[in-house]
């Protein structure tokens, strides 16, 4: 047979790995460990084209000259980066056989989360047979989406089929080498969603990876872009209620949101991950970088309930580029046991009558530590510019601690920003009201609680405040004695 | 060479003028090599992060100034509170001026620091007090430590309260191109006792100064204390000042910054709370014109249950002025029943001012009374208009709102005449005369 050009070229492409350090490039799981060759195996895998692969090993040599950061107020064993393997196909395979055989504790809260049976399966792992509710609201919803011209799918698909939209904005708002986190991110992620909505469009109901047929489990290196192109609206939901055991420690993930003139971008996240155990051991370190851009009379609205994570280090920003634009921040984050929570937003003001809203919410029961720590800046050119922030820390029991740390920088003498916090428990003789009452303690603190997170719980879309009113309950249980 | 080498290179020399063989000298040698370790602090440091000494430290200071600097007294009397008599320790380009001042070691000491290290009957309160309440890490506190030898020393035994105030009055007479000083004051006020003190640092020249300053307060059980800091300095001076506050049970420690002037100012000032209800009051005005820059760095750390803070920061910004804020609070796990209040109001009336404020606070106990605001803002022009509608010219309608809002921090001034005195530097700040005293 002749050896034609085409053969050695295809022989010269493979050559390079051949005595290097992946070499098989058909397993399904890279070994442990990053390096060039990893990248560009990775993006490979993925068949990206050219220029997304040049773009994460740039983002990897800037990642390489990255230390750390240590600013945080947050203590843990600094993950190994040569211990984790970058790439692994998703599991196909179910992991348990029926639902006996799943840890009774996680079926208890499923339970108590009101989670249907069918869903309850496939959020365990199990093997569904039938086809589920969920699936075929999913086949329905992708219809009208379609419809509209909405385009909601994995990033990896989106880097196929509309590489000119995601060429133009990924990165634009979390620069490839904006933090370390977001750096190896860029460099190693593995997949995400993408959803991009037409001009004028409002899109007709709140979108969510939940719902996402086609992705088999969140990553561990995520990445999320979300664009509302000029006059649009759009409703994200990220997470879910239901505790996840991912087996994952580390958790890097990006999330950028683009929102063109008029445009508004509502996103909504739940984070529940698995918190480590009443001794601390274990849990998900989850260090992420999501940031909005708005332009012209665009608004951005992050709204969180964080209760899971061993370590929680997140701050949803949003620049406020264009005149007239908003930001806005509503968060409740939980800690219990020996949990670590750093979290909190900036809000960066440019363009003239700006103005964003902080409500941040901060619960800390058992031995956590929770900090609020937000930035507000009004740049010299940010005229009128406005922002109301506040900051209530509430502590269950004597062994936690609350921080907060507000950063305001305003140049500009038309600014006006305002900015309160507090910290208190809650009252004793609020507590003896309601027991009088006939409500037991337990019960009690959580109607307090709820009462302490309502403005933020309000900001959830109906669905998600019912479940993580009950999650917050659930969260604290057993943090009073 | 920079003035960190120069100044750790100057120890040796400076080993010349004091007693080596005192046992305050192994603090002084301990704490130069801390500043050799650490340097001069730099943006890149948290605390550091508004504020950069950087084109201040390319000066060539000239530590050890020239003996014998004589001034008359009616050329420097409008920086005394001349009103009323008071006690006076006065330094001239860091060296003590008998003629000025007026000290006293009837019932009460004071007096100075240059004594106090060296004769033997102040050995036993140099021991147990000097250098305890201050840091021993921060690097340009153990610089002063290590350069320690003059200052104001002033001990208020139990039951006692000093006939008059006692002013604390540091001049700089340009007589060297450029001057760094480093005094350092330790005052004690025993069970019971009461003290009131004012101190200033003033340039009279527009040669560079850089004072880094040092001060540590011991208040014993329900002693009181007053400290007033009135800085209004000329536009080519620099301060450092490092205030540490070490309180005992039921005491109450008070302090005013008056910052009106200055080249750059930064004020770290540390109250510990060592002690169950015990109250410390931290205030202070701000305003600022020209390319000034205050940083007020406050830390309170509440260590012991049922204890009070309050502190209340307003600042006015003109021109390309920056103002800084960083109020700290810290309540440990047993300090329950702590009630710590932080409030930080801004106005900016310029385009090219600035103001970055970050009050921070670290709460370890459940059952406390924490809370801090912030606001940035402006005048109200309904509130002008009302007042030019009555006749009342725009120009002072402002002066007078921001009186208004300066207001809170000086009613707790609780000697008149100084109330007095400062509500002139706030006239003479704006621009405009009021007829009447607030």
């Amino acid at each position: 047979m002749a050896y034609t050009e085409e053969e050695l070229k295809k022989e010269l492409e493979t050559k390079e790995y051949e005595y290097g350090f992946y070499t098989d490039i058909e397993s399904d799981t890279f070994p442990k460990g990053l390096s060039e060759e990893v990248v560009i195996a990775l993006s490979k895998k993925k068949e990206e084209p050219e220029w997304m692969t040049l773009w994460r090993l740039e983002a990897y040599k800037g990642w390489k000259e990255m230390v750390e950061p240590e600013w945080a107020n947050i203590h843990y064993k600094k993950p190994d980066f040569q211990d984790i393997s970058y790439y692994s196909a998703p599991n196909k395979k179910p992991k348990y056989n029926s639902l006996d055989e799943v840890d009774p504790q996680l079926l208890d809260t499923f339970k108590r989360l009101g989670i249907s049976l069918d869903e309850q399966k496939k959020l365990a792992g199990v093997a569904v047979d039938i086809v589920m509710d969920s699936v075929s609201v999913a086949t329905t919803f992708k219809k009208t989406l379609a419809e509209k011209g909405i385009i909601f799918c994995s990033i990896s698909e989106a880097i196929k089929e509309h590489p000119e939209l995601v060429r133009k904005y990924i990165g634009s708002v979390v620069p490839p080498k904006d933090n370390f986190y977001a750096a190896l991110n860029s460099a190693v992620f593995s997949d995400g969603s993408f959803c991009y909505i037409p001009k004028g469009v409002r899109c007709p109901m709140e979108l969510s990876t939940y719902f996402r047929i086609n992705q088999a489990g969140t990553g561990q290196f995520e990445r999320t872009l979300v664009i509302a192109d000029k006059g649009s609206y759009v409703s994200y939901l990220e997470g879910c209620t239901a505790p996840s055991r991912d087996e994952n420690q580390l958790h890097a993930a990006v999330v950028e949101l683009i929102a063109l003139d008029d445009a508004e971008i509502k996103y909504s996240t739940v984070q529940n991950w698995f918190p480590g155990d009443k001794e601390g051991k274990g849990g998900v370190y989850n260090f992420v970088t999501k940031r909005g851009i708005c332009e012209r009379n665009a608004k951005i609205s992050w709204t969180q309930v964080e209760t899971g994570s061993a370590i929680t280090w997140k701050y949803p920003s949003c620049i406020l580029k264009g005149d007239n634009s908003i930001g806005e921040f509503y968060s409740i984050a939980v800690t219990n046991n020996f949990q670590q929570a750093d979290t909190g937003t900036k809000m960066i003001h440019l363009g003239k009558n700006t103005r964003s809203t902080i409500i941040s919410k901060g619960i800390s029961a058992g031995k956590s530590q929770n900090s609020y720590r937000g930035l507000v800046q009004i740049n010299s050119r940010a005229e009128n510019a406005r922002n109301f922030s506040q900051c209530d820390s509430l502590l269950m029991g004597n062994e936690c601690g609350a921080h907060t740390f507000p950063y305001i920088e305003a140049k500009n003498k038309t600014a006006q920003v305002e900015h309160e916090a507090t910290t208190s428990k809650i009252g004793e003789d609020q507590i003896f009201y309601c027991n009088q009452r006939g409500i037991d303690t337990e019960k009690a603190i959580a109607l307090i609680v709820n009462g302490f997170s309502k403005e933020v719980l309000n900001k959830l879309p109906m669905e998600f405040a019912v479940e993580a009113q009950k999650l917050l309950e659930i969260s604290l249980e057993g943090s009073v004695g | 060479m920079d003035l960190k080498e120069k100044l750790v290179s100057s120890f040796m020399a400076f080993e010349n003028y004091v007693d080596v063989e005192h046992p305050i000298h192994d603090i002084r040698t301990e704490a130069i090599k801390n500043f050799e370790a650490k340097g001069f602090p730099s943006k890149k440091e948290e605390a550091w992060k508004y504020t950069s000494l950087n084109s201040i430290l390319k000066t060539d200071f000239s530590i050890f100034p020239k003996e014998e600097n004589a001034l008359e007294y009616h050329q420097v009397k409008k920086y005394f509170l001349h009103e009323i008599d008071t006690y006076k320790i006065v330094f001239i380009d860091g060296i003590y001026s008998s003629y000025l001042s007026e000290t006293t070691h009837d019932g009460v000491d004071i007096c100075l620091m240059s004594s106090a290290l060296t004769k033997p009957m102040y050995k036993q309160v140099i021991d147990v007090y000097f250098n305890k309440a201050a840091s021993r890490e921060e690097s340009l506190t153990t610089l002063n430590t290590a350069f320690s030898r003059e200052g104001a020393y002033i001990y208020i035994p139990k039951n006692k309260a000093p006939k008059k105030p006692v002013e604390i009055i540091h001049f700089a007479t340009g007589n060297e191109a450029s001057l760094m000083l480093q005094p350092r004051n330790l005052i004690i006020v025993e069970e019971n006792a009461e003290l009131q003190v004012i101190e200033r640092h003033q340039s009279l020249t527009h040669n560079p100064v850089l004072t880094n300053c040092v001060t540590e307060i011991f208040a014993a059980q329900s002693a009181i204390v007053d400290y007033y800091k009135v800085q209004n300095d000329s536009e080519d001076a620099t301060l450092i000042d490092n205030t540490y506050i070490a309180q005992k049970d039921k005491s109450s420690v008070n302090v005013h910054t008056f910052s009106f002037g200055g080249k750059l100012t930064r004020n770290n000032l540390n109250f510990y709370q060592h002690g169950e209800h015990i109250e410390s009051t931290l205030k202070g005005v701000t305003i600022l014109g020209e390319k000034q820059h205050v940083d007020h760095h406050t830390l309170v750390h509440h260590t012991q249950p049922n204890c009070e803070s309050h502190q209340d920061y307003k600042g006015i910004f003109g021109e390309r002025s920056t103002g800084v804020f960083n109020g700290k609070i810290i309540v440990d796990k047993i300090a329950q029943k702590t009630n710590a209040f932080q409030q930080n109001n801004n106005v900016l009336i310029s385009d090219q001012a600035t103001i970055n404020t970050k009050p921070q606070l670290e709460i370890f106990a459940d059952d406390v009374k924490c809370s801090h605001g912030c606001t940035i803002g402006q005048l109200d022009e309904d509130a002008l208009f009302y007042l030019q509608s009555r006749g009342i010219p725009r120009k002072e309608a402002t002066a007078l709102l921001m009186y208004a809002f300066a207001n809170n921090v000086l009613e707790s001034v609780r000697l008149p005449e100084l109330k007095k005195r400062i509500n002139k530097l706030i006239a003479n700040k704006l621009g405009v005369r009021l007829g009447f005293d607030l």
